[in-house]
């Protein structure tokens, strides 16, 4: 008799408490390998799914996943579990996603940096050569040996297409710009090993380089690390990184995952979702570059009003960043 | 000249990557001298370069981390002596159980502890062994040639690198010239020999292996604390394994052992320098070539060049005494 009332209280607190469930779905978000504070890419989708809580009040679940064989369980998971949408975060989760999205019609998701064409994925791309384009523009001005640098993570087009943004921006910057460019794998492992990208960072500052941009994940961690250990300057990646090194990080290129995290959330609770892809870009806010107390005294006003000039004209379409991944090519 | 410094600057490099290798090497030296195979070289440094990156973070000191970094290098030593000597286990069988638990228990404490994916906290300059710089480094900066090596190549390296190379002569020393280390060679040979002269062959066993764990610590130290600033899963990423090649190609002795690593560092860091270099008539070569080619002189080395290895004779043998 008393385990019956207890048992009936039970499941009355549990539907008085959880009004919010029964209304709405818990929106989830999937990192990637690097984790949720790599400090980086994923941070930044992180950022996002906690700026959307705040604002809403709702909460949200995450995952971190350990090893490439979790991608599908985990987006299966959560779909199961009845969370949507469901939002994974990188490149690696698109043959994963295109599985679970069709197990899954009533289920929303969505996936940064890759194009899966389902009915209810929606696909979220950067234009990550426009903010590339600015940070190089930067460098270039920044530079003081005429040669500046880049480590990439692993060797695929979406890092080449940060590269060639870069080299065309460092390009403007100062016409005589040497650009050392190199790759810091061929797996995802190159995501994820400082110690290299330290190593490759301090092969190029010993040929000269002394300003060097990271798209590299973690890797950059050591990048960033060795360009300050040598008094040179680095600059930061997907997150606003300047912090890292006070006075030794130049700027951070922006991508704005998290935006695309909350607006995803956002859309979702609205009721405003829409599948397919969107690309965002300099106009749309996807891309920036950062400054705050940290770099402040490291960007001249000449570079200011250089790097605002190169937005505007980006904006308007005057000056057009290659894509390298549209042609597969760098001019 | 330019010529010149490029090549200081790759040598440079070599003796960086180096250093983690040397330090396994030698530990694995010790073990199987003693006549215990020890696979488990990998794990242990995983597992030093975590208490390294853990306590540095915690302290604030580079030295409480290296500390750290011992303690659990020779704590996981002495479980595979206490599986292997004591009770006579299988020898890989315990290594390679080392090397998972040490993969696992890392991660799982690294997030439960900081809570950022199982990285330590990014260190300051301060819990760190930064590259120290030698008397008279830069006022001989200017002499030709001999001023440039001494500045840029033996100045300028970290606490740990110089207690790597200190380690080589000081081992050859040990195991040739003591007491200790005749006995240490005769176990690993023929423990019944050194059974029947009164010696106890698991104490000197035990002596072994903590040896390699305090050099393992060193070596976990030096990955975490020094070549970077912060404990990373995998950070190793099969560094033992390769020590344990090096050893073989040295045929268990300590100068070429040290040759071996810094030949396996020199391959490192051209591969590095070497991408996206034009070579003429060819053109730009694919960077996995170069990512290649330390593995595939390995196997050509291995293959053709370095003789027959033999093992010491009693390696990997448990000892008992009714054998």
């Amino acid at each position: 008799m008393l385990m019956r009332k207890l048992f009936g209280a039970a499941v009355a607190a549990l539907v008085l408490a959880s009004p919010a469930l029964a209304q709405e779905k818990v929106p989830a978000v999937v990192y990637d390998l690097g984790g949720r504070f790599d400090k980086s890419f994923n941070e930044a989708a992180y950022t996002g799914a906690e700026k959307f809580k705040k604002e809403s009040g709702v909460a949200y679940r995450d995952f971190e996943i350990q090893n490439d064989a979790q991608r599908e369980q985990a987006l299966r998971n959560f779909a199961r579990s009845g969370n949507d949408p469901v939002v994974a975060i990188g490149f690696s989760f698109g043959s994963a996603l295109e599985k679970v999205a069709g197990e899954f019609p009533n289920t929303r998701f969505a996936i940064v940096d890759m194009v899966v064409e389902k009915p209810n994925v929606r696909s979220i791309l950067f234009k990550e050569h426009e903010g590339s384009y600015l940070v190089g523009l930067l460098a270039g001005m920044a530079s003081k040996t005429g040669k500046v640098g880049f480590v990439g993570g692993m060797d695929i087009p979406l890092i080449r297409k940060f590269a060639c943004g870069y080299v065309q921006g460092a390009k403007a910057g100062n016409g005589k710009v040497e650009v050392l460019q190199n790759m810091t794998g061929t797996t995802g492992q190159a995501f994820r090993d400082p110690v290299k990208g330290g190593e490759l960072a301090r092969s190029q500052i010993e040929r000269g380089a002394d300003v060097i941009y990271h798209a590299a994940g973690a890797t950059g961690i050591g990048v960033l690390q060795a360009a300050a250990d040598a008094g040179k300057l680095g600059i930061g990646v997907d997150s606003n990184q300047n912090a890292l090194h006070k006075g030794k990080v130049l700027t951070s290129m922006l991508k704005r995952v998290d935006v695309a995290v909350y607006d995803a959330f956002t859309d979702a609770k609205a009721g405003k979702w829409s599948a397919g892809f969107k690309v965002l870009g300099l106009a749309e806010g996807g891309v920036a570059w950062a400054l705050d107390d940290n770099n402040a005294a490291l960007i001249s006003a000449d570079m200011k009003a250089a790097v605002a000039k190169a937005e505007a004209d980006i904006k308007s379409g005057a000056v057009k960043v290659h894509d390298y991944m549209s042609d597969s090519k760098c001019p | 000249m330019e010529l010149f410094d490029q090549l200081i600057n790759v040598l440079a490099s070599t003796i960086r990557l180096s250093v983690p290798l040397l330090f396994a090497c030698l530990a694995g030296l010790y073990s199987e001298r003693s006549g215990v195979v020890d696979i488990g070289l990998e794990g242990k440094m995983l597992g030093a370069a975590f208490a390294a990156g853990a306590v540095a973070a915690v302290t604030g000191s580079a030295w409480a981390g290296l500390g750290a970094a011992i303690a659990i290098g020779v704590a996981l030593s002495l479980v595979h002596g206490f599986a292997s000597i004591t009770h006579r286990g299988n020898q890989i069988v315990s290594g390679v159980a080392i090397n998972f638990l040490a993969l696992g228990v890392t991660a799982l404490l690294g997030q439960a502890w900081f809570n950022e994916g199982g990285r330590t906290p990014q260190l300051p300059g301060s819990a760190r062994f930064l590259d120290v710089t030698l008397p008279f480094a830069d006022s001989l900066r200017d002499v030709p040639f001999l001023g440039s090596i001494y500045a840029n190549l033996i100045s300028n390296q970290s606490i740990p690198t110089y207690a790597a190379f200190a380690a080589v002569p000081l081992t050859w020393y040990v195991l040739y010239r003591t007491r200790f280390g005749l006995r240490l060679r005769a176990v690993g040979e023929n423990p019944h020999a050194v059974d029947t002269a009164g010696i106890s062959v698991a104490r000197l066993r035990y002596a072994a292996v903590i040896i390699c764990g305090i050099l393992c610590g060193f070596g976990g130290a030096y990955l975490a604390i020094a070549q970077s600033a912060g404990f990373l899963n995998e950070m190793t990423a099969g560094k033992g394994f390769i020590a344990l090649a090096a050893l073989i190609f040295a045929k268990w002795r300590p100068v070429p052992a040290m040759w071996a690593c810094l030949l396996f560092g020199l391959l490192d860091a051209v591969a590095l320098r070497l991408q996206g270099t034009v070579v003429p008539g060819i053109g730009e070569i694919p960077v996995q070539v170069f990512q290649a080619l330390p593995y595939i002189l390995t196997v050509v080395l291995l293959a053709g060049f370095i003789g027959k290895a033999i093992p010491p004779k009693a390696d990997g043998i448990p000892y008992s005494k009714d054998r």
